[in-house]
C-alpha cells in the first residue's frame, strides 16, 4: 500500500507526499504511520463516504428520538429482525456508537490534517514567494516580449502592477520579480474546517446541558416551568432540574382557523396563543402572543406552540345529585379532522365511575367509520360516551395515563351520544353526566439549548471561510527582464496557480500589458471559449 | 383578471413553457444528429505561441455557416429562452393568484425549480457557449414539469402556519438555485464520464460526442459549478435550520428530509475533497457528482412523496 500523496502543491503539507510504501517497524513507526493514514485526504474521502452511508438507516426506519410510537410498532410488526436491528442501534443512529466512531473518526482526521496545514500556512505567510524557475516559458501561462525600456524599468514598472501582492527581488544581474497573492484561500480553509469543529462542540454543548419538554395546557389553565408541570421532559447529562428558570405563563385565548375552501380543506391557517407570562412567581405579568414561527423567549428557554386541540366540559352528579365532576378533560386529536379521544375518571363517586369517549368537532356518523368528525372545526360538535362502573385501578401503584380506562375490573354501564346541553341519565341510579361545552387546549414545546448560539456562529463562520477559500485563487507571478543586445529588454512574464483557475490567463495578460505587452489580440481568456 | 382567469393563465403559460421546452429539445436533438465532426482542436483558444518575440494566440475560425447542427443549436438556444420567460411568467402569475411566494406545495416547488434550472444554464451560457449542454437540461426540465402538471398539480391554497416564515423565502430560494447548479453539475459530470471513455478507446472522438467539450474541461465546468452551489447549499441547510428552530424548537432533529440534505452535503463535500486527491479528481469525482445530484433528488422527490416527515406540505 502506498502513503497517500496528493497532487502536486496541494493538501501535501501534512505530510502525505513523502512515499512510504510499508509501514516502518517498531511500535512508533507503526503509530506514526497509521497517523499519517488517518490524516490522509483519502481517508478524510471514505469517511466522508461513510458518515453519508451511515446516515441513511435513520431516513428509512422509525427513530426513537421522533417516533418512538412508530419504533414500537416497527418492532412488533418485524419480530424476527427488529430485536437484532434494535441491539445494533438501528432505531437511535444518531446516538447509536457505530455512527459516533464515524463522525469522530472524521473530526480527529480533520484536525490532525488541519492543524499542520496551519503551522505551515502561518511560516509561509512569513517567507517571501519563492525564486523564479529558471526556464519561466515553461509554466502553464507564459508571455515573452520585447521592450524597449531597461530590465531595471521593466522591473521597477512590474513592482508597480504587482502593488498589494508580496514579492521577492533577485539580485540585480538575475533580473526577475517574484510575487504572490491569495494567501487567504488557505486561512479560509483553516477557518472551514475548524468551524466544522466548533459546530461539533456546539452541538455536544446543547446535547449535555440544553433540556425539553411538552405540556398541554387548556385555556384559563396556567403552566409554571417545574418538571412536575410537564407531560414529558428531557434533559442532558448536566442539566440540575431543580434548577429551572422560574418562568410561568397562562393560557388566556387560543385561537385557531381553518381553510374552508375545496383545495386543502381543513388545513389550519392561522393558530395563535394569547398567553399572560412571569418571569418570577411575583413579578407582574406581561401579555402577549405565541405564534408557530414566533414562540415566546423567556429566560433562557423558548416556548414554541406544537399543537392544539379541544377539552369538552363535563359536570357530573351521583345519585343524591351532589356534583363529583365538574371540569374540562384534554381529548387528544387522532385525525386531521379532530376526531379526539378522551377519558373521564371519577374516583370519588361511589362506586368509582370511569367515561371513555369521542369528542367530534363536527361530528357524522356512518356504518364503515362509525362516529367521526368531517371537520376540524367545531361546526356541528357531540360526544360519544361509554361508562363503566368498578375498581379504576388508581390504587394499584401502578402509574396510569390520564388518556386511557383499565376496563378490566370495571363493568360497562352503557353508551350515550351528547349534544352541548345534553344531560345523560345513567342507568342503575348511578348518576348523571351533563356535556356542558369544551374548551381549546394548546400544547407547547418548553426547550433551552445552549449550545445553539455556537453552532450557528460557527455555521456562519464556515459559509465565510468557504467562500473565501473557494473563490479567492492563490496565484504566483514572475516577470524576467534581460537586456537585449542594442538596449531594450526581453521581458518574459508567467504564471502559476494552486488549484484550477480559469483567470490565471487574464491576470497574467494584465501584468503583462502593463509593462507594455502589445495586447493586440484578445487577451488569453479561459472563461470566454467557444467550444 | 379575476382569480379563475389568473390560474388559467399560468397554467397555459406553463404549458406554453414545455411547449416550445419540447420543440427544443427536438432542435437540440437534431444538432447532435447532423454530427458533423469539429474542425477545431480540443483547446481552441487556450494555446498561446510564441513566435517571434510576439505572443500569438491561435483562435480557431468561428461561423455557423454551413454547419446546419450549429444552426440547429441557436434555434435550441432562442426556444430555451423562450421557455423560460413563459415559465417565469406562469411561475410569477400563480404567485399573484394565491396571494404568497408561489412555493406551497410540491407542484409549486416543481415549476419554480424548473425555472431554476433553466435559469442557472441560460445564465452561464451568458459567458461561455453552452449549446452542447442544451439537451441534457432541457431533458431533465421537461420531465419536472411533466411531473408537476401529471401528479404533483395542486389547486392554489394558502400556507399551513409553520410555512409562513421568511426564512421558508430564503431557504427555498437558495435550495432552488441549488437543484438548477447540482443539476448543471451532473449533465456536465454525466457528459465529462462518456467522453472520457471516448477519449481512452480513440484518441480522435467522433459522432456526437465530438461537439462536447474535451473531458477534462467538462470537468473543471462541473467543478466550478459545484463550487458555487456548495456554499450556496450550506447556507440553504443553514437557513432551514434556523427556520426549524423558530418552528419547533430545534435547529436539526434528523428529519427524513433533513438527513437527506445532510447527506447531499457530505457527499459534495466529497466531490470537492476528490477534486483535491490524487487519483480521485478525474473520473470518481465525476461519479461523486453524479452520486450527490441522485441524493438531492431523493430529498426532493423521495422524502416528499414516501416518507412521513415533518416536511409534509407535500399537499397534493
Ligand atoms: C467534516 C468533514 C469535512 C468536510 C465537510 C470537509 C469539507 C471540505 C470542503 C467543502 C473543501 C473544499 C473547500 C475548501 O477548500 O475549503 C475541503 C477542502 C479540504 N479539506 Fe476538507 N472537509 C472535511 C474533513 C477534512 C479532513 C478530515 C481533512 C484531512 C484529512 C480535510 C482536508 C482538506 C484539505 C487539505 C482541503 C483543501 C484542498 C485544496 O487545497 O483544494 N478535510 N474540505
Amino acid at each position: 500500500m502506498t502513503a497517500p500523496t496528493d497532487e502536486a502543491g496541494r493538501g501535501t503539507d501534512a505530510g502525505q507526499g513523502d512515499e512510504a510504501p510499508l509501514p516502518p517497524l517498531g511500535s512508533v513507526g507503526l503509530l506514526r504511520w497509521a497517523w499519517r493514514q488517518l490524516t490522509s485526504m483519502r481517508t478524510a474521502l471514505v469517511l466522508l463516504f461513510l458518515l453519508a452511508v451511515a446516515s441513511i438507516p435513520g431516513s428509512v426506519l422509525p427513530q426513537r428520538g421522533t417516533n418512538p410510537l412508530r419504533v414500537s410498532q416497527w418492532l412488533q410488526d418485524n419480530p424476527a429482525t427488529g430485536p437484532v436491528l434494535d441491539r445494533l442501534g438501528f432505531f437511535d443512529v444518531y446516538a447509536s456508537p457505530w455512527f459516533a466512531a464515524v463522525y469522530l473518526l472524521l473530526f480527529v482526521s480533520l484536525v490532525g490534517c488541519v492543524l499542520p496545514r496551519a503551522r505551515q500556512h502561518w511560516r509561509a505567510l512569513r517567507t517571501p514567494p519563492p525564486p523564479a524557475p529558471r526556464r519561466l516559458e515553461r509554466l502553464p501561462q507564459a508571455l515573452e516580449f520585447e521592450s524597449d525600456l531597461d530590465p531595471a524599468d521593466v522591473l521597477a514598472g512590474a513592482h508597480a502592477a504587482l502593488g498589494g501582492w508580496r514579492r521577492r527581488e533577485s539580485p540585480p544581474e538575475a533580473g526577475w520579480l517574484a510575487a504572490e497573492k491569495g494567501y487567504s484561500r488557505e486561512v479560509g480553509n483553516l477557518v472551514f474546517h475548524m468551524s466544522l469543529v466548533a459546530l461539533l462542540v456546539g452541538v455536544a454543548v446543547g446535547g449535555l446541558f440544553g433540556w425539553k419538554g411538552n405540556v398541554i395546557v387548556r385555556e384559563g389553565e396556567g403552566f409554571s416551568n417545574t418538571l412536575t408541570q410537564y407531560d414529558a421532559w428531557g434533559g442532558g447529562r448536566m442539566v440540575r432540574a431543580d434548577g429551572l428558570a422560574p418562568f410561568s405563563f397562562t393560557l388566556d385565548r387560543f385561537t385557531v382557523d381553518f381553510e374552508r375552501g375545496e383545495a386543502q380543506r381543513g388545513a389550519p391557517r392561522v393558530f395563535v396563543a394569547d398567553v399572560t407570562y412571569r418571569d418570577e412567581p411575583t413579578s407582574t405579568g406581561s401579555r402577549t402572543t405565541i405564534e408557530v414561527n414566533e414562540p415566546l423567549a423567556v429566560d433562557g428557554a423558548k416556548v414554541f406552540l406544537v399543537g392544539h386541540g379541544y377539552a369538552p366540559h363535563f359536570v357530573i352528579r351521583d345519585a343524591t345529585g351532589t356534583v363529583v365532576f365538574d371540569d374540562s378533560v384534554v381529548f387528544l386529536p387522532q385525525d386531521g379532522n379532530f376526531t379526539s379521544t378522551g377519558v373521564i375518571k371519577v374516583p370519588d363517586a361511589d362506586p368509582a365511575l370511569g367515561i371513555s369517549g369521542l369528542f367530534l368537532p363536527t361530528a357524522a356518523l356512518d356504518d364503515v367509520r362509525g362516529p367521526h368528525s368531517t371537520f376540524p372545526a367545531p361546526d356541528f360538535p357531540a360526544v360519544f360516551l361509554s361508562a363503566f362502573t368498578g375498581n379504576l385501578g388508581m390504587d394499584s401503584g401502578v402509574p396510569q395515563s390520564v388518556y386511557t380506562l383499565d376496563t378490566s375490573q370495571m363493568d360497562q354501564l352503557g353508551l350515550e351520544s351528547l349534544l352541548p346541553g345534553d344531560t345523560w341519565t345513567l342507568p342503575d341510579g348511578a348518576g348523571t353526566v351533563e356535556f356542558t361545552g369544551f374548551e381549546r387546549w394548546a400544547s407547547f414545546q418548553i426547550a433551552s439549548d445552549p449550545g445553539k448560539e455556537l453552532v450557528l456562529a460557527s455555521a456562519l463562520a464556515a459559509i465565510a471561510g468557504l467562500l473565501v477559500s473557494l473563490f479567492v485563487r492563490r496565484r504566483r507571478i514572475w516577470v524576467k527582464a534581460l537586456p537585449r543586445e542594442g538596449g531594450g529588454s526581453l521581458v518574459q512574464v508567467a504564471g502559476l496557480s494552486k488549484a484550477e483557475d480559469a483567470g490565471l490567463a487574464d491576470e497574467v495578460a494584465r501584468v503583462a500589458s502593463r509593462l507594455g505587452w502589445p495586447a493586440t489580440m484578445d487577451a488569453p481568456r479561459a472563461d470566454r471559449r467557444t467550444t | 383578471m379575476t382569480s379563475m382567469e389568473l390560474a388559467q393563465a399560468s397554467n397555459a403559460a406553463v404549458y406554453a413553457s414545455m411547449v416550445s421546452l419540447a420543440i427544443a429539445m427536438v432542435f437540440f436533438a437534431v444538432s447532435f444528429a447532423a454530427g458533423r465532426r469539429r474542425a477545431t482542436a480540443a483547446h481552441p483558444v487556450e494555446s498561446v505561441a510564441s513566435v517571434g518575440g510576439t505572443a500569438l494566440l491561435t483562435r480557431p475560425p468561428e461561423t455557423d455557416a454551413g454547419d446546419p447542427g450549429r444552426r440547429a443549436a441557436n434555434i435550441g438556444m432562442s426556444l430555451t429562452w423562450l421557455s423560460f420567460v413563459t415559465l417565469l411568467v406562469g411561475v410569477v402569475l400563480r404567485g399573484v393568484w394565491a396571494g404568497r411566494v408561489p412555493w406551497g406545495n410540491m407542484y409549486e416547488f416543481s415549476i419554480t425549480a424548473s425555472l431554476g434550472i433553466l435559469g442557472v444554464f441560460l445564465a452561464i451560457s451568458l459567458k461561455r457557449d453552452l449549446r452542447w449542454l442544451g439537451l441534457f437540461v432541457v431533458i431533465p426540465t421537461l420531465l419536472n414539469l411533466g411531473l408537476a402538471v401529471t401528479v404533483l398539480y395542486t389547486e392554489s391554497a394558502q400556507l399551513v402556519p409553520a410555512l409562513k416564515s421568511y426564512w421558508l423565502v430564503i431557504h427555498v430560494a437558495a435550495a432552488i438555485i441549488c437543484f438548477g447548479a447540482f443539476t448543471f453539475a451532473a449533465a456536465t459530470a454525466g457528459l465529462s464520464l462518456l467522453r472520457s471513455r471516448a477519449e481512452r478507446r480513440r484518441g480522435d472522438v467522433t459522432g456526437w460526442l465530438a461537439r462536447v467539450p474535451d473531458a477534462e474541461r467538462l470537468r473543471t465546468l462541473t467543478n466550478r459549478v459545484v463550487a458555487f452551489s456548495f456554499p450556496l447549499w450550506t447556507f440553504a441547510v443553514v437557513a432551514g435550520a434556523i427556520w426549524a428552530e423558530n418552528a419547533w424548537g430545534r435547529y436539526w432533529g434528523w428529519d427524513p428530509k433533513e438527513t437527506w440534505a445532510f447527506i447531499t452535503w457530505v457527499i459534495y463535500a466529497a466531490y470537492l475533497h476528490a477534486r483535491s486527491t490524487a487519483g480521485w479528481r478525474t473520473d470518481r469525482a465525476s461519479w461523486i457528482a453524479l452520486i450527490g445530484w441522485v441524493s438531492f433528488l431523493i430529498n426532493y422527490f423521495g422524502v416528499n412523496i414516501f416518507v412521513t416527515s415533518l416536511h409534509s406540505y407535500a399537499g397534493t
